[in-house]
């Protein structure tokens, strides 16, 4: 076999395996939109392009159930949470990443380690807290809960990015006579703008696909958020899963997330690389 | 000059503590009071159901040699035993650790035998939470393992100067972006026994003369669960690693080409070494999660015991069975379990990094 041969061989086995990869990829998605266009007796048959396309199981997804509300629950309650954590940790990371005092690492330290905590060790007392404060079975309860991961995660990126800005920006403004809040406001937020995107679309993103608290902590069907939903999804009959809907339903909230994530994907990937390969 | 800059100091570190004071507010609201909480209870007998009293239980839920613990009357204060080789209806009392007659509350006459009552109960003993246990080290040590060799693999395509390359970067984002209970309900579908398109695919190809129930199936729901859980977090793998190999050095790379070094020896003394610090990383933030897991298993396999996992375990205990004390001990137990998985892992993965300088 001469060089050439050998090297165009190696280039389509190089090329095979790229598509393998992509077809493990994305094939399950394709599947499920595919599977929620059937109707009736043709989601159990294997057809790898749907003969006849139906709406069906998007109408009865929402007919069956208060989806249109869960999705609602979903949107109000990762909004909050990221506004929240958002707000909490842009003064926090400011005092974390441009003042030194005693403690700091100390600070910091904490704060990773809540970031790494298993949810289901303050489940517990989590939910006394919640059932003393009168919020079971309500959003609020979610949005509380929800700043236990997204909070810990804002402020550690926030944090690196602004003890990476220059110096010279806040020596200006304190020679100007600027409060930190006036420093904070004037000279850091608007340098922060592509920082707090990406660490905002992630925590949404983290919020968006919360299960554990949203199961344990709401009882009510309308006060489910989406992945409880589509948990939850129960036929006619305890036997007999209505696969159609559910699909329909996972493909409804999934579609935005992954149009947003290819829209933002390289923001995404330095978004991620910077809460872990610097942490 | 001084006097100025130290006054300056104190203000914008006075100014840091009023900054923290909300965010550390909110954190021990959230993080620490439960936290706390969560270990007390452990040591309580509390449950959900509003009438019964809480009491201090000491390590009776981890570990505890006496009478069914749910045998404990209030009003007795003490045990309800029915000792059936006397048929005789007694309660025990461990303060004084002496059997009384129930009717009479006097002290029981006959010997009675100890080893016919007493049994050792509680967390740390019981068969299911050490399955759970096993069942989470084996889901983590494998699926973790499986998504490194798999993400190194894909980053080191999406690393090649190939035509194509953002497509299939854009390919790998998808399963990431898929809510983990999405892509759970997505592949039970898929691996249903009668009407999945996995069964009808590999019947087709003659992998499997039969159907399977890959879910119900005790030897194939765990590494289902696992085929899954791959599936879903290989991409956030090769996105870190594929982070770390953009960072390389080329200088490296072209010498090792011009001195014909193969391009295996290359990737193992070259590539590997230098990108050992982001992998440590990527695989102490993966186990974290696998170590946790829940929605996966709790969506595709529900609480089987085949395929149960600790925080499985805990929550049953929880909310299920409305045991706030013995689910406290369960939580605790995982707590520390992770608690000192990564002190060592911190501490040996810093020993072999200094050895290596």
């Amino acid at each position: 076999m001469d060089y050439k041969t050998r090297k165009r061989l190696l280039t389509v086995a190089f090329y095979v395996m790229v598509a393998f990869i992509v077809i493990y990829t994305v094939f399950p998605f394709y599947w499920a939109v595919v599977s929620s266009l059937k109707a009736g007796a043709a989601l159990f048959r294997v057809e790898f392009v749907p003969p006849d396309p139906a709406w069906d199981n998007y109408v009865s997804v929402f007919r069956e159930q208060p989806f249109a509300r869960n999705i609602l629950n979903s949107v109000i309650v990762a909004f909050v949470t990221v506004i929240l954590s958002l707000f909490l940790a842009v003064t926090a990371a400011y005092a974390l990443g441009r003042v030194y005092f005693r403690g700091r690492g100390v600070l910091l330290f904490v704060v990773l380690g809540v970031s790494m905590f298993p949810q289901v060790a303050v489940l517990s007392g989590l939910y006394e807290t919640i059932r003393f404060l009168g919020l079971y079975n309500s959003l609020w309860a979610l949005i509380l809960s929800y700043l236990i991961f997204t909070l810990p995660f804002t402020v550690w990126v926030l944090t690196t990015f602004m003890r990476e800005l220059p110096k010279e920006l806040e020596e200006a403004a304190i020679v100007d006579g600027a409060s930190p809040w006036q420093t904070i406001v004037s000279v850091f937020m608007p340098l922060m703008g592509p920082a707090l995107a990406t660490t905002g679309l992630l925590a949404f993103i983290a919020a968006w696909n919360e299960f554990l608290f949203a199961l344990t902590f709401t009882l009510t069907n309308d006060m489910r958020t989406v992945p409880v939903a589509i948990a939850l999804i129960s036929g006619a009959s305890q036997f007999e899963l209505p696969w159609g809907n559910i699909m329909a339903a996972s493909v409804i909230v999934t579609v935005p997330l992954i149009v947003l994530v290819l829209i933002f994907q390289r923001k995404i990937v330095s978004g991620l690389t910077a809460g872990a390969v610097k942490g | 000059m001084t006097v100025r800059a130290s006054k300056l100091t104190r203000q914008r570190v006075r100014a840091a503590w009023v900054f923290l004071a909300p965010m550390l507010i909110v954190l021990a609201l959230v993080a620490g009071w439960p936290l706390l909480s969560t270990f007390s209870y452990s040591f309580t007998d509390k449950t959900l159901t509003a009438d019964s009293e809480t009491r201090f239980v000491g390590v009776s839920n981890y570990v505890f040699y006496g009478p069914n613990l749910n045998d404990w009357d209030d009003e007795l204060d003490g045990y309800f035993i029915v000792y059936e080789p006397d048929d005789a209806l007694l309660v025990y009392r461990p303060d004084t650790d002496t059997f009384y007659d129930l009717d009479t509350d006097q002290p029981y006459a006959d010997n009675v035998d100890r080893s016919q009552i007493f049994e050792w109960q509680g967390l740390l003993v019981d068969g299911l939470w050490w399955k759970s246990v096993w069942n989470t080290t084996a889901f983590a040590v494998i699926s973790v393992a499986l998504e490194l060799i798999l993400g190194m693999a894909v980053a080191l395509i999406l690393n090649a100067n190939m035509p194509g390359r953002s497509v299939m970067r854009a390919a790998v984002l998808i399963p990431w972006a898929i809510p983990t209970i999405v892509s759970a309900q997505m592949w039970g579908w898929m691996l249903n026994d009668q009407y999945g398109v996995i069964n009808e695919v590999f019947l087709g190809l003659g992998f499997i003369e039969d159907r399977l129930a890959y879910t119900a199936n005790p030897l194939l729901a765990l590494p289902s669960v696992i085929a899954v859980d791959v599936w879903k977090t290989t991409p956030f793998m090769s996105l870190l690693i594929l982070a770390a190999l953009q960072l390389l050095p080329g200088e490296c790379y072209e010498a090792a080409r011009v001195d014909g070094v193969h391009p295996i020896k290359v990737f193992v003394k070259i590539t590997l070494p230098l990108i050992r610090p982001a992998l440590m990383v990527a695989v102490i933030f993966r186990s974290l999660d696998a170590l946790r897991i829940f929605d996966l298993i709790y969506v595709l396999t529900s609480n089987t015991r085949d395929t149960m996992s600790m925080s499985v375990y805990a929550r049953q205990q929880l909310v299920d069975f409305q045991n706030v004390g013995y689910g406290s001990a369960a939580s605790t137990t995982l707590f520390l379990i992770i608690t000192s998985f990564t002190v060592v892992y911190i501490a040996l993965g810093r020993v072999n990094f200094g050895g290596e300088r």
